[in-house]
């Protein structure tokens, strides 16, 4: 001890350095972090004993606002929650505003909505692939999602104008029809898949890196995944066979013919072969939706709450008139209170709405399944390595638009 | 269920609940029987169930449909607040959002709750998953859960004045607006 650090003899100094714990602060602006998620880990060696998720960095106040929008304004703002999965988003509020206002959706609409939220689930978990391999340090794969998730993107845009807030569902049905040409475009893309697909599995999962980071690391057994509230691809890792799609059937999803792939493994491996897999699955739904898809009607006959056609607005007066109360007032929904869960890319996704019989909704409570994820990390990451947090991260999938709202 | 039926039961409720053996409107309504003094009132409406559960037995009710093997709601989806306005009374509302992962079957429970005494009992000894729910909840309506193990603020800074959610607090700035 140097001799000018002169300290009372009560003080005792601890220092042996393999006995601390030593507290790091992981994040906000740590590139596996997903966005900007802060971890406090309390770490024994390189051993985690603690670790607490810090989150509301990305808190815009979403739910609030709702409050504040009409109906019809409250999808953009779905769009920004989970911005990889923004169709899922969309659907399950406009399904629930659709549930209080009991609307018929045309069935060429539901149809396109499952072949948008099916592609869009594809692009989520590219999204989910390449970070995930980055994270671990496997960066080749990243480039090969990306090219792939690209295609997906332009298909959203060839249809809605926008790639990542598509805003394309409308309560009532869809923002607008098809582009010409849009059938075949998606044929293009699904023949090409697949092989993308293989090339995947060929760069990661005989990949012995790969398999050494994964396998193991994460653990959760499926009665701990159930408590914890795990939902989607997490609880599927941990071998319970359940899926929204099925469990509670919405927009005709019990008309496809499609697998619900499960591990047993319960680790972050299984959780990346559960979306490995879940990505033929909506492959394949994406080609029976393609098969399905008739002409006819793409918006509910309901012409005080669906916006109405250009044409139509300018042959008919009472379109006219619709459209400018629609826009100006927006529309009355009856009281009640509705909660719609879908099983977006993430797990369930459940929007709860409340209606006090106004244009604007009396309260919107989103159940982001990334929020719900994220809190069992402390229960997963207990006793991994440093290291390995970054994988158990990415292996939840979690978006932070989506928790903080 | 088979492709050709769906049309049918998506329009007829009562087709869709013969399906079933005990919907989740009859096992509330039982336990209403049951249980007088844990639920006040079972609505239906939309094709969703709300029990109206006594603040003080939300812990035995939870534990009882999660264990029960007809009710088996071993899956807590979602907890929320809702703010009916400063001059209503009671004030405030919780959702519990109930689901099965073996029956598939939901169940709404909602606790009134007054402006004046916003306590609840905690649900996280029942669902570990309450625990992140609930401190949302108190972020953001000052709704208290008692023997919470960790009840902060999640989303809004510690040192966030007021509770966000709440009908009077502005949407921007910090003032609260008054009524008068």
């Amino acid at each position: 001890m140097s001799s000018s650090v002169r300290l009372p003899p009560s003080v005792e100094i601890v220092d042996q350095p393999l006995d601390t714990q030593m507290t790091i602060s992981m994040g906000p602006q740590h590139p596996s972090t997903h966005g900007v998620l802060r971890l406090e880990l309390v770490l024994d060696g390189e051993m985690v004993v603690k670790a607490k998720p810090d989150i509301g960095y990305l808190h815009t106040g979403m739910e609030k606002l709702f409050e504040y929008k009409k109906y019809q304004q409250g999808i953009v703002i779905t769009d920004r929650m989970d911005y990889l999965n923004p169709l899922g988003n969309n659907l399950a509020y406009v399904m629930a505003v659709e549930k209080l206002l009991q609307l018929e959706i045309p069935e060429r609409a539901q149809t396109i909505r499952v072949l948008f939220c099916e592609l869009q689930r594809i692009a989520s978990h590219l999204v989910w692939l390449g970070t995930h391999a980055l994270d671990i340090g496997a960066m080749t794969v990243f480039f090969y999602c990306f090219r792939e998730r690209e295609k997906i993107l332009n298909l959203i845009e060839a249809a809605s104008g926008g790639r990542l807030t598509p805003s394309y569902f409308r309560i009532g049905g869809l923002m607008m029809d098809l582009p010409p040409g849009f059938e075949r475009r998606v044929q293009q893309f699904q023949e090409a898949f697949p092989s993308a697909v293989d090339e995947f599995h060929k760069l990661l999962t005989g990949n012995k890196i790969f398999q050494k980071r994964t396998q193991g690391v994460g653990y959760i057994s499926a009665e701990d995944a159930i408590d914890w509230g795990l939902s989607g691809p997490c609880l599927r890792g941990s071998g319970v066979k359940l899926d929204i799609r099925r469990a509670n059937p919405y927009s005709s999803y019990e008309q496809y013919d499609f697998e619900v792939p499960t591990e047993n493994g319960g680790d972050v491996w299984a959780r990346y072969l559960v979306r490995m897999r879940e990505m033929k699955e909506s492959h394949r739904i994406v080609g029976q939706a393609l098969a399905r898809l008739k002409p006819g009607p793409v918006k509910a006959d309901a012409p005080k709450v669906v916006l109405p056609d250009r044409e139509a607005m300018k042959r008919h007066m009472d379109a006219l008139i619709h459209h400018f109360l629609i826009v100006a007032e927006g529309f009355d929904v009856p009281v009640g209170e509705v909660y719609l869960p879908i099983e977006a890319s993430k797990g369930e996704l459940g929007v709860y709405v409340k209606s006090d019989g106004g244009p604007k909704p009396a309260r919107v409570h989103v159940r982001g399944p990334s929020f719900v994820n994220l809190s069992a990390l402390p229960h997963m990451s207990e006793g991994a390595m440093v290291a390995d947090i970054v994988a158990i991260i990415g292996s939840l999938d979690i978006v932070l638009g989506e928790i903080d709202r | 269920m088979t492709v050709g039926d769906t049309d049918n039961l998506s329009q007829n409720q009562t087709a869709s609940q013969a399906v079933q053996a005990a919907t989740p409107s009859e096992l509330a309504a039982a336990l209403k029987r049951e249980h007088p003094e844990w639920i006040s009132e079972v609505v239906d409406a939309l094709n969703e169930t709300t029990a109206f559960v006594n603040r003080d037995h939300i812990v035995a009710v939870c534990a009882y449909l999660k264990s029960a093997p007809e009710t088996s709601f071993d899956f807590l989806a979602d907890l929320s607040g809702v703010d009916r306005g400063p001059e209503e009374e009671p004030r405030f509302e919780v959702n519990y959002h109930l689901f099965s992962t073996t029956k598939y079957h939901r169940l709404r429970l909602k606790i009134l709750l007054s402006d004046e005494d916003p306590h609840v009992p905690t649900v996280t000894g029942v669902w570990r998953t309450a625990n992140w729910h609930e401190r949302e909840t108190f972020d953001l309506f000052g709704v208290v859960f008692v023997g919470h193990p960790d009840l902060r603020r999640i989303l809004l800074p510690d040192d966030w004045q007021g509770y966000a959610l709440r009908k009077d607090f502005p949407l921007r700035g910090y003032e609260p607006y008054s009524l008068k």
